[in-house]
């Protein structure tokens, strides 16, 4: 079985020698008792796409926010190439679950809105914003409203969003748990093509086991509330075959039998 | 607080919303004039059922819609209704323009700061439920019987509504939306201009909506109650010389010219703020 398993919070693989995000000893217990993470220790590979897996309630977005500045974690650092982690940062994009999409402002405004904060001038705003409209496939929807769209290309534009800063990580929160089935695998396919040709530090939370092992270099389990980090497994499948060809590959299906047998027992 | 509760499910229906719905623009334009012709028949069907009860007549002192109408134009041509709008509308002016800026500001301050809320929400729920007209004469005995009081009265009665308004939306506005703006490094004020106001307009044109209604009710009270001028005069006094069909006409126009007024606000709210509601307005 070509699937390496390595203990919590171990081993380095050498195909990726430096980590964009380190995570160090992270926990975070809510106002009012709730502990959501507890002494998390990671590193998130440069260029490497990183899925969390995990329960629901296991605290993967939780940790997802603290990494991307909006939540601060209780105990613990994060860095970015070194640098702690105090707030929301430019090197960072987030992708959100529910999209967070302005209604009242057109796909093109939505894109560049991130430049737009950063005072980046119209004319160059809305080349780039057009440049990640085209990038994930809405060429054309430049002028449509939010409500206009459907969910999946919605979240094309919360994609979009977020490519058109370029910012070196790319976190994403369960970027496809609102869209439909048909748009999901479809939008995982377009995830692996833009892999390719951008390269970004992929951080994806998701609850999907077939999701993580699809799209992911590495799945990293997490238990039950208190999250903790209880397995990280690299599924190491030949992402150049056909889509119809990965689904029935015989790693893939071992790896996601696998993890179900990992996370089997935090299931109720 | 109706229209308050009304908004709240349109727009979770939005945000839940799924479906590829892209209104074609001719099917748009087909439906606005299918609504002008029902609205249009909804006018007729009241200005009919008013001149067949005026002429039965169900009361002595309820004139047909006709005769009502005749008096309208009477009233305009002898220059009796436009000098009593122009007294009418000076404490109205004045009164909403006070409410809207003080109230929009105070509620939206509300919403964004602790501190603010816990002083100003107590005074605006309680001045919200009192029966404000009882006010009327102590604000007579207060400031006298001229211009102050009557826009007082104004400002006692939109203002309330206003800052809830306002508050409320500031508090409703999308958190989502604010993390988004946080995660792509937005300023406070850049959060404020560009999230929190948009996003809380609906709620806040609601408001004014309701406070400017409320403030036709003061300014009419104002001018029945304190010292009868303009449009209040004007009722008073045709109500005493039993000239019915006047008092009805200034009746009938202040209505109108409310309900203008409140459309007029509408669509330039949606002008203003929200350019994806726009086709789909008639």
């Amino acid at each position: 079985m070509s699937v390496a398993t390595a203990p919590v919070g171990a081993l380095m693989p050498e195909s990726a020698p430096e980590a964009t995000v380190s995570v160090r000893g992270i926990g975070k217990t809510y106002e009012g008792g709730v502990e959501a993470l507890r002494n998390i220790d990671l590193d998130f590979p440069t260029g490497a796409l990183t899925a969390l897996l995990g329960p629901s309630g296991c605290g993967k977005t939780t940790l997802l926010k603290i990494i991307a500045g909006l939540l601060e974690p209780s105990s613990g650092e994060v860095r970015i190439n070194g640098r702690p982690v105090t707030g929301p940062g430019p090197e960072r994009a987030f992708v959100f679950q529910d999209f967070a999409l302005m209604p009242w402002a057109t796909v093109l405004r939505n894109v560049g809105f991130g430049l737009e904060l950063r005072g980046v001038h119209r004319h160059e705003r809305e080349q780039r914003a057009r440049l990640a409209i085209e990038e994930v496939g809405l060429a054309g929807f430049e002028d449509r409203y939010p409500h206009e769209l459907s969910g999946g290309m919605r979240q094309r534009v919360g994609l979009a969003r977020a490519l058109a800063v370029d910012a070196e990580v790319l976190l994403m929160d369960e970027p496809f748990s609102a869209v439909d089935e048909q748009t999901r695998r479809k939008f995982q396919e377009d995830l692996l093509r833009l892999r390719q040709i951008e390269r970004k530090t992929f951080l994806f939370v998701t609850h999907s086991i077939e999701e993580a092992v699809y799209v992911a270099d590495r799945v990293v389990l997490l238990s039950r509330r208190p999250g903790r980090v209880t397995q990280v497994i690299e599924p190491q499948i030949d992402r150049s075959a056909s889509p119809e060809d990965i689904r029935r590959d015989r790693h893939y299906l071992d790896t996601v039998e696998e993890i179900w047998r990992g996370l089997r027992q935090y299931v109720a | 607080m109706t229209e308050l509760k009304e908004q709240l499910p349109a727009r979770a229906a939005v945000a839940a919303g799924d479906g590829i719905a892209v209104p074609a623009a001719p099917a748009t334009e087909r439906r606005g004039t299918h609504v002008l012709w029902w609205r249009l028949a909804s006018i007729a069907l009241v200005c009919g059922a008013w001149e067949i009860a005026g002429r039965i007549p169900i009361n002595y002192a309820f004139p047909p819609f006709s005769e009502t109408a005749l008096a309208f134009f009477r009233l305009i041509a002898d220059g009796s209704l436009p000098k009593a709008y122009g007294s009418t509308l000076q404490p109205l002016l004045l009164g909403v323009a006070i409410s809207a800026g003080l109230g929009v500001t105070l509620g939206v301050l509300m919403g964004l700061r602790r501190s603010i809320e816990w002083i100003g929400a107590p005074v605006f729920i309680v001045l919200q439920s009192a029966p404000v007209a009882a006010l009327i004469p102590l604000i007579t005995f207060i400031y006298g019987i001229g211009l102050t009081s009557k826009t007082l009265a104004v400002i006692v009665l939109a203002l309330p509504v206003i800052v809830l308004n306002s508050y409320k939306a500031v508090r409703n506005v999308n958190p989502s939306l604010l993390a988004m703006a946080r995660s792509f490094l937005a300023s406070r004020w850049q959060q404020i201009l560009k999230i929190v106001l948009p996003d809380a307009s609906p709620l806040i044109f609601a408001g004014l909506r309701l406070g400017i209604a409320a403030g036709f009710i003061g300014v009419v009270l104002a001018e029945l109650l304190i010292t009868p001028t303009g449009i209040g005069d004007l009722i008073t006094f045709h109500r005493s010389v039993a000239d019915y069909a006047e008092m009805y006409a200034v009746i009938v126009s202040i209505i109108l010219f409310s309900a203008v007024t409140l459309s007029v606000l509408q669509r330039l709210e949606i002008a203003l703020f929200r350019p994806e509601l726009q086709e789909r307005q008639t």
